[in-house]
């Protein structure tokens, strides 16, 4: 194919994604700077494996793209973030209380929810990014993150065992940090 | 369906990700269980406060453009390649001279060589495109009479049409093609089972431009510029027959008119 009609064909089907591109490199990389770096990166390198994607769902294929480039840059300047706070396979969805308090939350609590979004560790974050705000299903998440689907389930129980503990407590204790 | 089903369960009923049967399991168990009902009624409550709070980043107003130049610039400066390269050997010229008179020859050497190498390329492309696209001529005529005024209102130059049949080189016809940003007269001309496809137009500059040959895929060029015209003649004929064209066109191509 002609590389003009590749790169024109590249920007009408991917540049349309690059919202979703930013608000998933921002929330892995918790920083503005280095999302709007990372995002950059993640366009070229996708502009150069776009011979290969035949169709099909590109803001998927793209958020791949993305999310490599975010895992390659935390590896490089972030490596203790990726070190995994949970065997998720020991603490897979044990959800004990039997008989839960009801959680009530109020407008004034957004930034709570926030900041406890922020603070999961990155895969956890990451796999609500692409549930919730994404609104993708199991299947996709499983092929952006390479997993199996049961493992998008259990890390999407466990983050929002985890929400829902960080939310509480916060709440308890009057409030943002 | 019990309790611990029920919550392990909840987070693919909330996310319309279960199947229809477990579904209504599910509905039924919370309907009948208080706690039950209470821990999804929290699952609810998390996510309807994640949904409302905001969380999606906008990207900065720059980063938009700031894309569209990195990759633009990606595909330049993959286009960049060969200039680069000219430009280190122009140092090196420069360093090793040390005057800036060399330079400026060692740089028009440079940009006349590989405007005619890119354009060597070119020439070829259309040689064998008209080959492969039985599209060799536009107008099939052995006469010069007949070719001659056909290029007349497609073109803004007169290109000299001669036939050298009685050399050995018959005229097979003539062809619009385009090459240079510019429409270009195509005069194709046989030898035995060869072609040889003669491109013609204005050239840029005053004064004429001795015999150059070059070799692409297999293909021999030889081009020169005489009386204001720009001559290209490509073939997989062998290099001396096609001198021999050149020679026998530079002899007879009477001057042309640029209107």
């Amino acid at each position: 194919m002609d590389e003009h009609e590749e790169q024109a064909r590249f920007e009408e089907s991917v540049m349309p994604h690059l919202d979703a591109a930013y608000n998933l490199a921002r929330w892995l990389t918790r920083n503005e700077h280095d999302a709007q770096d990372v995002v950059q990166d993640a366009f070229v390198r996708a502009l150069k494996f776009f011979g290969g994607f035949r169709g099909g769902n590109s803001r998927s294929w793209l958020l791949t793209i993305v999310r490599n480039t975010c895992y390659s840059w935390l590896e490089k300047n972030r490596k203790h973030e990726l070190v995994t706070a949970f065997d998720e396979d020991l603490h897979a969805i044990e959800d004990n209380s039997h008989n839960p308090e009801l959680l009530l939350l109020k407008d004034a609590d957004r930034q709570v929810v926030r900041q406890a979004v922020e603070e999961l560790p990155v895969e956890f974050r990451e796999v609500i990014v692409l549930r919730e705000l994404e609104e993708m299903s199991y299947k996709e998440i499983a092929e952006i993150e390479g997993v199996p689907i049961g493992t998008v389930m259990s890390r999407l129980a466990r983050a929002r065992k985890m929400l829902h503990q960080c939310v509480a407590r916060q709440i308890e204790t009057g409030g943002t940090k | 369906m019990n309790c611990q089903e029920s919550r392990e369960l909840k987070h693919a009923y909330s996310d319309g990700e279960l199947d229809l049967v477990r579904s209504v399991e599910i509905e039924k168990h919370v309907g009948d269980c208080e706690a039950c009902a209470r821990d999804y009624q929290n699952l609810r409550t998390l996510r309807s406060a994640i949904g409302s709070s905001d969380l999606y980043f906008k990207p900065p107003a720059g980063l938009r453009n700031r894309v569209r130049s990195a990759i633009r610039g990606k595909e330049k400066s993959t286009d960049a390649a060969g200039p680069v390269f000219s430009w280190v050997w122009l140092k090196w010229g420069l360093s090793l001279t040390g005057t800036a008179l060399t330079a400026c020859v060692v740089t028009a050497v440079l940009l006349t060589a590989s405007a005619d190498d890119r354009l060597a390329d070119d020439i070829t492309a259309g040689h064998v495109r008209s080959l492969m696209a039985s599209h060799l001529t536009d107008v099939p005529s052995s006469d010069q009479h007949t070719v001659k005024p056909w290029f007349d209102g497609k073109l803004d130059f007169a290109p000299p049409v001669v036939d050298l049949k009685e050399h050995g080189f018959p005229l097979a016809g003539g062809r619009l093609d385009y090459l240079e940003n510019r429409p270009v007269a195509a005069l194709v001309y046989q030898r035995q089972k060869h072609f040889i496809n003669l491109f013609i137009w204005p050239a840029n500059g005053a004064g004429a431009v001795e015999e150059k040959t070059f070799i692409r895929k297999g293909y021999n060029l030889v081009h020169w510029t005489t009386a204001g015209m720009t001559f290209w003649a490509v073939s997989d004929l062998n290099g001396t027959e096609l001198h021999d064209f050149a020679e026998l066109i530079q002899g007879q191509a009477a001057p042309a008119s640029p209107r």
